[in-house]
């Protein structure tokens, strides 16, 4: 009776119910889902059962890993391509949202300081309406004769953009390889402006006079002052446009085409449509070892970092 | 800026407008027009044939559309506020507690999600509960394996929220509280609580339009009669240009302006409260 108590009052004391409760809930809903969904890609089908990977029968304990999925994919030549384009159309998204978001950024941080709160509030305010809304909102701007595509047309760009492949041709712009980048580039630019603002709004302006001072111009303090120091930004900025874009869904279901291959429809068309769970679960095995590799240097591109702060 | 710029600090001011400028107009056109399309009598949206407010006068009897918003926002209440409270758990966990066992998994799972792709999340935890179903008999996909969804999605939002928050806070205050005999209850509920207040507020409602707004992990954790209005804006949005999505739309940006300002006026009286608060005590010491 004693000894409940006190494990009563353990689990009743802060501390243990302060962290207790939200790492079960972690365990229970992030990682072991995921432990399944690895074990679905390796076991054996029997029906509509999954067979142990691990059992133990007769004294003998027997481990059985099917890896055929696995083989399956780097042999299936779509699934290679797809994950080769998802990785291709997030890394021009991450590039594009650099090129614009830095310069905005940049400005943002050095416009009038009784103003940057009002510039800050109107980039996140987009947040606060449906992402799902804001995307097919480009399906209207991009149809035949719609806003974008008649400015496109009258710009006369639509040749640039047929001659460099991204639209299928002269006046169609939509589910191309235009129209998904444009709207990755759209949702995501404001996960590039805010670290950027967020860096360079804490910068120390004396470091540029005394750039200045020593006799370098605006342009080269630019690249040998404001640039090293922002690194942490354009890193963190270019990782949270590049993760999400891998496994992105939505966008290319509505504004992709059939030439746009996207690893994320793959696995909702593999898990949906064929209902081939084995399959969706190893797809998805692979766009996480995908990810974790930029996760990884990004973390110990921190770790560096915090380092060299102490 | 100094003045020896090579076009001269002139231009490099007209410039940083313009960019700034062409920024703005680019994040919110779609938005733009969503709401003049919306009053659009052509269903599509190429040409402008006329002003009507058909489409509205239209919603009130789209059952799937009003039942699939009754759902999103019970689900979205019940996220906001699971997510704030697991949410400020883990962030006092994470800034409170500097070391406990497994204090790296812990924190790589509080983040995972959001770099997480959804489809991912969403797949896994719909294999997971099928498991649990198999063997335990619930729980059926529904509003409930959908609130679980969002749930894990905001919580990991509701934790950077809170903890930055709780980053900047003195700790000597509630460490005076302490040393004046208050219990840990008492300093929570009197102290840091009220410190924090406006980023739980903050916190509640990122989590909140974060679950009106989710497709993904809803269609993933849905079952039948479960649909929510993103699944049906979605289901429509996927066969082409749709005038309800855009009456839908505008309402949304309508509600969402307005929350938007009021929350944000709420938000600068507190402070100015706090201020004064502030001003009053060192004037008083």
């Amino acid at each position: 009776m004693n000894r409940l108590r006190a494990l009563l009052a353990w689990i009743v004391r802060g501390r243990t119910a302060v962290i207790g409760l939200p790492y079960l809930w972690l365990l229970a809903f992030f990682l072991l889902p995921f432990l399944i969904v690895l074990k679905i890609s390796v076991s054996e089908v029997d029906g509509v059962v999954f067979k142990e990977v691990l059992s133990f029968k007769d004294g003998v304990l027997a481990l059985s890993v099917k890896l055929s999925n696995y083989v399956f994919i780097t042999e299936d030549d779509l699934y290679f391509k797809t994950y080769l384009s998802s990785i291709k159309y997030a890394a021009v998204t991450t590039v594009l949202c650099l090129a614009i978001g830095y310069p905005f950024a940049y400005f943002m941080a050095r416009a009038k300081a009784s103003l940057q709160p009002a510039l800050l509030m109107l980039v996140m305010l987009p947040f606060w309406t449906s992402f799902l809304l804001r995307v097919y909102a480009w399906k209207g701007l991009l149809t035949e004769h719609g806003w974008v595509s008649d400015l496109l047309i009258a710009l006369r760009v639509d040749h640039l953009l047929l001659a460099a492949g991204v639209i299928p041709a002269l006046g169609k712009f939509m589910n191309s390889p235009f129209s998904l980048v444009l709207g990755m580039v759209y949702t995501y630019l404001p996960f590039m402006i805010l670290p950027l603002y967020g860096n360079l709004a804490k910068m120390d302006l004396r470091l540029l006079e005394a750039a200045s001072d020593l006799g370098a111009t605006p342009w080269v303090a630019f690249w040998k002052v404001t640039v090293p120091l922002s690194k942490a930004g354009i890193i963190a900025g270019s990782m949270l446009v590049f993760i999400p874009c891998i496994g992105e869904f939505v966008i290319p279901e509505l504004l992709g085409g059939p030439q746009t291959l996207m690893i994320g429809r793959v696995l909702w068309d593999e898990f949906f449509s064929n209902n081939d769970w084995p399959m969706a679960s190893t797809v998805a095995v692979v766009m996480v070892l995908l990810i974790l590799v930029p996760l990884a240097i990004f973390n110990r591109y921190q770790a560096q970092a915090q380092e060299q702060r102490k | 800026m100094s003045g020896r710029t090579f076009f001269g600090a002139g231009f490099a001011r007209g410039f940083s407008k313009a960019w700034l400028a062409a920024g703005y107009v680019f994040l919110y056109l779609p938005i733009v027009a969503l709401v003049i399309f919306s009053f659009n009598d052509s269903p599509i949206p190429n040409v402008w044939s006329g002003f009507t407010l058909k489409w509205y006068a239209a919603l009130p009897g789209d059952r799937e559309m009003i039942g699939g918003l009754w759902l999103s926002l019970q689900i979205a209440f019940f996220t906001a506020c699971g997510s704030v409270v697991l949410g400020t758990l883990a962030a006092f966990a994470l800034v409170k507690y500097r070391r406990f066992t497994g204090r790296t998994l812990f924190s790589g799972m509080v983040s995972a999600p959001l770099v997480m792709p959804e489809v991912i999340i969403g797949l896994s935890l719909l294999l997971m509960l099928v498991s649990v179903q198999r063997v335990l008999g619930f729980p059926e996909r529904g509003m409930l394996t959908i609130w679980m969804g969002h749930l894990l999605l905001g919580m990991a939002y509701a934790t950077v929220v809170v903890q930055a928050r709780l980053q900047d806070l003195n700790p000597q205050l509630e460490e005076a509280a302490m040393d004046l005999g208050a219990r840990p209850w008492q300093v929570f509920t009197l102290v840091t609580l009220p410190m924090i207040a406006q980023a739980l507020m903050s916190a509640w409602l990122l989590t909140f339009t974060l679950s009106l707004d989710d497709v993904v992990l809803s269609a993933f954790l849905s079952g039948p009669g479960a649909t929510t209005m993103p699944l049906v804006i979605f289901s429509r949005a996927r066969l082409g240009l749709n005038p309800s999505v855009n009456a839908v739309a505008a309402l949304i940006v309508l509600a969402v302006s307005v929350g938007v300002v009021l929350a944000s006026l709420a938000i600068a009286r507190a402070e100015r409260k706090r201020a004064q608060d502030m001003a009053a005590a060192a004037r008083g010491g």
